[in-house]
């Protein structure tokens, strides 16, 4: 059977009294990339940042059972929520590199985590850059700042400002709904070359990308987990009639 | 270079079980018209078998085709590389049941010599086999030019049909107890023929490919 | 064609309304610089009146603005920076934040004379700092706080949550997010803050008076920091309002250039820093 990564059980979020997600028992196998997809409002991203507790950041969330990550519930109170961002970061859907120079940007992770030697902080750097296939192109100007990247470029950055703290799973929140076509195609590829090394969970509404990138995918509506099957099996063959109705464009 | 490595991969997957399915139905026409010249039996039993495999490799190159339309959204060349790719695998396995339907009837006939019925039909033979692996090449190699060459040849099978049809009229009106034997030919003679039209096929597959003309008519 | 007349009338109106300002502003700054550069010279500039040696100067109220500055911003920078990033970053959205947010409202429109008497009566008579530097900063500590601390606030809001949540994202504490992200992508904003504060402490008289006092000597040699902020030390504001009550115009024309002078000179650091910084972080 494959590795799973991330498994989660009966879980359940409340946004004060709105019920955001119901009951999503799901299993995200490693190295490999899992899609979510669904109209907006569905829960997709909301379950996607319970998978390194980006929900605790607003006051009114609630949520119930668990999320296992390597078979240990991240929800309990011993974890340390800095400990579990470095296993599992996040790539967000605006790129939002911070005002600082590309160097910076990539060494801000590792310096949250204590690594202050400048050797072992350009090995990472470069190491990371290489990762989100961005080194070629700003290998000349590290020191320039971040905010002088294209849109795509500025995306590529951030993932490798995830990479930079060796994460074991990378979430990704709509990664490419701003950037245009070209870009969004270069993320793309990065995400088939990231789940040799990652487990990759990406978040889009473009359902075509989710064919395109994911080995596995999940479609959401109203907080529920409709179907979560192979891609392919999703994507051909449909085994409940909301998701066809979603997938072909037809829903009402 | 195109920033879609993985579907380019996937694309010359698929191009390359294609073109091992043609090879494998090439392979069985050969080794067919070999065991009837060296009179093996054994030869022409073993190709009624070769039919499941080219059935295996025509469902995985369909299988991927409709993976590659379902995941990649192909467009444009990719597009009608894909559809073609989904049409020709057709005309190849037809051609396979052909060769094997073949087989069949060189059994029955005790594997006699075919130039005794006809002395166009081994000529018939060779000019299909090489109609048959020109349209292969052309469309492999993606070469316009080679599939009208292909497209044109065909006129040479079918006049050879003729030739042969002729042929067998002849020797029934001579001795009509072969009447039995005769119709089997002719009825091998009429598979070469398919195997040309199958192979015309493939050429316009070929210049669909590269064009989106099906005859001179656009259809993409 | 109606309309276009209309349009006409409208914009020649605004091109008045517009020049009247500037003439406006260019009549004060002529006619005090006409009246009271005659009275400015080094030794006004560098001694203190007495009557002893005969000399009419301003050094000590020079000395005593910039002590008041210092101890103010010492006192009002920490603690306006600070609470301004408790509301924003920590407080959350409860009733209690949107009271002392509107209470920091408030207190940015009371009268500065109301905060001379608090500051008198509190600092001065309570505390027994009696008129004193001290009793003077803390006054426009409490007078300056409301400008720092929304200043502050309003930089803070325009860094973009996603830098926020890319940094809690990647497993920063809340602290040190605020302090490597937060604060640097604020500075042009809390620089402007501050500076305006600068401002109201130069031109503060009202709140002033009743505090610090209006000595005017130069601190004596030896006694050090602790001690001058002990004694009563009065502003140039202070000084221009003193030498207005005695007629001596001259003095307070003089007083006035040289306030004039300082106020240009903050105005002018304040654009030359935050539009330093802002390149800074831009690139």
């Amino acid at each position: 059977m494959d590795n799973i990564k991330i498994k989660t059980e009966k879980l359940n979020l409340y946004y004060g009294g709105n019920h955001a997600l119901r009951d999503i028992d799901m299993s995200i196998r490693a190295n490999a990339v899992t899609a979510f997809i669904g109209p907006s409002g569905c829960g997709k991203s909301t379950f996607l940042k319970t998978l390194n507790r980006m929900n605790d950041l607003i006051d009114s969330v609630k949520i119930e059972g668990r999320v296992l990550l390597d078979g240990e519930d991240i929800y309990a109170p011993k974890v340390d929520t800095t400990l579990l961002r470095k296993r599992v970061g996040m790539v967000f859907q605006q790129p939002n590199p911070f005002p600082m120079s590309i160097y910076d940007n990539i060494a801000y992770g590792p310096r949250i985590h204590g690594i202050r030697k400048r050797a072992e902080l350009d090995g990472i750097v470069e190491r990371s850059l290489r990762g989100a296939a961005i080194w070629n192109e700003v290998k000349d100007r590290l020191h320039k700042p971040a905010l002088g990247l294209s849109g795509g470029q500025q995306q590529r950055l951030c993932i490798a400002r995830a990479l930079a703290v060796e994460p074991e799973v990378l979430l990704m929140d709509e990664p490419t709904s701003a950037l245009d076509p070209i870009s969004t195609l270069k993320v793309e590829e990065l995400m088939g070359e990231l789940k040799k090394d990652y487990t990759v969970v990406v978040v889009t509404h473009n359902m075509q990308q989710a064919a395109r990138v994911s080995d596995d995918a999940a479609f959401f509506l109203v907080g529920e987990v409709i179907e979560f099957d192979s891609t392919i099996n999703l994507f051909s063959r449909p085994r409940d009639k909301r998701t066809e109705d979603y997938i072909t464009g037809r829903f009402g | 270079m195109s920033p879609r490595t993985m579907f380019e991969s996937e694309l010359t997957q698929l191009r390359e079980n294609l073109k091992q399915m043609c090879f494998h139905v090439e392979a069985v026409y050969d080794r067919l018209f070999a065991a009837l010249e060296n009179g093996d039996e054994e030869g022409v039993l073993a190709i009624l078998e070769q039919d499941s495999a080219t059935r295996e490799m025509e469902k995985r190159v369909e299988a991927e085709c409709l993976a590659l339309i379902t995941r990649q959204q192909p467009m444009a060349k990719d597009l009608r590389v894909v559809s073609a790719s989904l049409k020709v695998v057709t005309d190849i396995q037809r051609v396979g049941v052909h060769v094997t339907d073949m087989a069949e009837l060189i059994l029955r006939l005790r594997l006699q010599e075919l130039s005794g019925f006809s002395g166009n039909l081994p000529g018939m033979v060779r000019a299909t086999q090489h109609l048959l692996h020109s349209a292969i090449e052309a469309f492999l190699h993606r070469s316009t030019e080679a599939a009208r060459t292909v497209i044109e040849g065909d006129d040479e099978v079918d006049d050879l049909f003729n030739l042969v049809k002729n042929d067998l009229v002849e020797l029934l009106k001579k001795d009509a107890a072969e009447v039995d034997d005769c119709i089997d030919v002719l009825m091998l003679a009429k598979y070469l023929e398919k195997i040309g039209d199958h192979a015309v096929n493939v050429g316009e597959w070929e210049i669909f490919q590269e064009t989106g003309n099906m005859r001179e008519t656009r259809i993409l | 064609m109606n309309r276009k007349w209309k349009d006409g009338l409208l914009l020649g109106l605004i091109y008045l309304a517009a020049a009247f300002s500037v003439l406006l502003l260019a009549g004060i700054l002529g006619y005090v610089f006409a009246r009271g550069i005659s009275a400015i010279s080094l030794s006004f500039l560098t001694t203190v009146t007495s009557a002893l040696k005969g000399t009419t100067g301003i050094a000590g109220n020079i000395v005593n603005t910039l002590y008041m500055i210092a101890l103010t911003l010492l006192i009002a920078t920490p603690v306006g920076i600070g609470s301004a990033i408790w509301l924003n970053e920590y407080a959350g959205k409860s009733r209690w934040v949107r009271l002392i947010e509107f209470t920091t409202e408030t207190l940015a429109g009371i009268p500065s004379i109301i905060y001379g008497l608090f500051g008198m009566v509190f600092f001065g008579t309570v505390l027994h700092f009696g008129y004193s530097i001290l009793t003077g900063a803390f006054t426009l500590t409490l007078m300056i706080l409301p400008l720092i601390t929304r200043n502050t606030q309003e930089a803070l809001r325009a860094v973009p949550d996603a830098y926020r949540t890319g940094a809690i994202g990647m497993g920063a504490a809340r602290w040190y997010m605020i302090r490597t992200i937060l604060l640097p992508s604020a500075m042009p904003g809390i620089v402007t803050g501050v500076i305006l504060a600068v401002g109201r402490i130069v031109g503060e008289s009202a709140a002033l008076l009743f505090t610090a006092g209006s000595g005017y000597l130069l601190p004596k040699p030896g006694t050090g920091f602790l001690h001058k902020i002990l004694e009563s030390g009065g502003t140039l504001a202070i000084q221009l309002y003193l030498s207005m009550s005695k007629a001596q115009y001259d003095v307070a024309f003089g007083i006035a250039v040289v306030l004039l002078g300082i106020v240009l000179l903050i105005n002018l650091t304040t654009r030359l820093l935050t539009g330093r910084t802002d390149a800074a972080s831009r690139g």
